[in-house]
């Protein structure tokens, strides 16, 4: 399971976790998944503003989970993949649907999910999943 | 100013039920000592690589609490961490340290203890050098990480399944001589191949085990290094970083850091990969090892997996890589890798390394790697000292 976090984490992240908005420095056009504060091309000169992913990429490099972490044992095994979004950053995401369709290079879309539950009666993480968009 | 190693030390790398860190990494020291013929007093300070004894065993302020343990106080002690790269800091810290002049004798030393923790805690912990919001958030392990580098490679360059099963072999062979090893026997390329699917592509027996142990190195300076018995000489030493989380990088197919690294060494050194007689690279998983050879520089990119599948990584072929084990077979605690490495190194290079040596070894290479690349630590070594 990832770090037994409370409430705090999630609770700040949840712009990016839930709606995929990350920033776009305005002095060299980049676009940054998840948020940054500071322009790493720019540094002091950038200029970041919160800026709206539309969730749609390309699957970039893709494997299997068989051995999960604990807290994901009931999805396994599932699909990873590393995913290079439509504007042009990168995220890692889990591809539902058959897994065995998963290829690099194919479209896929985001979609709102549970990602995993801190034990039973614990905190349930939502976030996005992927699916294959053809 | 040169910098020479005149004094190493491993624990046997196992599940050690019956010792604790404080253990391993006393045990360790004492070997360093005893090798290098000094007795502790004449320690200057203390550098450790650990990647987490806070999350494994519950224990942080690991530096004063070896120093306490080996009756060294009241000297400096200096933790390091970049997960699986922390001794490799640590020993760049004692390094500098007597490059700046400040001391003559220093010990590095790096420690782990992981198999106090039931497996799937112990995995959790491990992924602590990946992104946590947002690669382990997501259900990633280590492994898949490394899965995700070996698809690509073998989609980009054709990198084959039984290429990467060789890694494993070749690392097992040099292993079977080496009785610190954890797992000291030799396996078949079928073996890998038919073990238990982790993260497609990688296999059960692509991936390095859970390990406790500890090691340790001394560190001296030219002015005293005349004191000392076949001292092995540092020629050339090189770290660098990248994104934390592996898929902010351009390229899935290479480590910027084990290039960045290799270029400072082999600069510092005024040598060329050409010149390195054998290398311990990090085996994290199979995977690793051919995009590493790659990176150094042994042979063109997208070649490594041709490279392995020609036998030029066996013990007595034109460069040995790995001639101790490996990650794979010696073990990984992941603190106490980077300087096993070195000790490695430093043992070849003497020359009298007996079942393990590799004849004439002159110059050696260490990389070590944390987390899925964020660190790389270089460091180049020779028998001869450098005008």
């Amino acid at each position: 399971m990832p770090y037994k976090s409370s409430v705090p984490l999630f609770w700040r992240l949840k712009k990016s976790k839930y709606n995929l908005i990350g920033t776009k420095c305005n002095t060299c056009d980049k676009v940054f998944f998840p948020k940054r504060n500071l322009c790493p091309n720019c540094r002091r000169r950038g200029n970041l503003d919160d800026f709206q992913f539309s969730g749609k990429g390309k699957i970039v490099s893709h494997t299997i989970i068989r051995v999960p972490p604990e807290g994901f044992e009931k999805y396994a095994p599932y699909a990873a993949a590393i995913i290079e979004l439509d504007e042009g950053a990168r995220i890692s995401g889990q591809i539902v649907g058959d897994i065995s369709k998963v290829e690099t290079g194919k479209p896929v879309r985001a979609v709102f999910r549970k990602i995993y539950e801190d034990g039973s009666g614990g905190l349930i993480h939502y976030g996005m999943k992927w699916e294959m968009a053809e | 100013m040169r910098v020479a190693v005149v004094g190493a030390g491993q624990t046997k790398f196992d599940e050690h039920w019956e010792k604790s860190l404080r253990d391993l990494s006393t045990e360790a020291g004492a070997l360093a000592l005893k090798d290098a013929r000094i007795d502790g007093k004449h320690i200057q300070s203390l550098y450790i690589g650990n990647m987490s004894a806070g999350r494994f065993i519950g224990q942080e302020h690991l530096a004063a609490l070896a120093v306490d343990q080996a009756g060294l106080i009241p000297i400096p002690a200096t933790r390091c961490e970049a997960a699986c790269a922390s001794s490799a800091l640590a020993f760049r810290e004692a390094y500098f340290s007597i490059l700046s002049g400040q001391y003559d004798i220093v010990m590095a030393a790096g420690s782990e203890k992981m198999t106090d923790l039931k497996g799937t805690d112990a995995i959790a912990t491990l992924m602590g050098a990946g992104d946590q919001e947002w690669e382990s958030a997501i259900g990633l392990t280590f492994v898949s990480l490394y899965a995700l580098m070996a698809r690509r490679h073998m989609e980009k360059y054709g990198t084959t399944r039984e290429q990467m099963a060789m890694v494993s072999v070749n690392n097992h062979r040099n292993g079977a001589l080496n009785e610190l090893a954890q797992f000291p026997k030799e396996i078949t390329i079928e073996q890998v191949l038919k073990s238990p699917l982790i993260s497609d592509p990688l296999r059960l027996l692509d991936c390095s085990p859970i390990t406790d142990g500890a090691t340790a190195v001394i560190l001296v300076s030219e002015r005293v290094a005349k004191r000392f018995e076949n001292p092995i000489w540092i020629l050339g030493s090189g770290q660098a970083s990248d994104t934390l989380a592996l898929h902010h990088r351009k390229s899935l197919t290479e480590l910027l850091s084990t290039k960045v690294a290799s270029k400072k060494a082999y600069e510092q050194a005024g040598l060329k990969p050409k010149d390195i007689d054998i290398a311990e690279v990090h085996d994290c998983f199979s995977i690793n090892e051919i995009i590493a050879i790659e990176d150094l520089g042994f042979c063109e990119k997208g070649k490594g997996g041709k490279f392995v599948e020609d036998g030029k990584i066996a013990r007595d072929a034109e460069k040995p890589i790995n001639p101790t084990g490996g990650l794979k077979s010696i073990g990984h605690p992941v603190g106490a890798t980077g300087i096993r490495q070195i000790s490695d190194i430093v043992k070849q290079l003497r020359g009298d390394y007996g079942k393990l040596q590799v004849n004439g070894a002159k110059i050696g290479l260490a990389l070590n790697i944390g987390g899925s690349g964020a660190t790389g630590v270089v460091n180049i070594f020779g028998r001869d000292k450098p005008k």
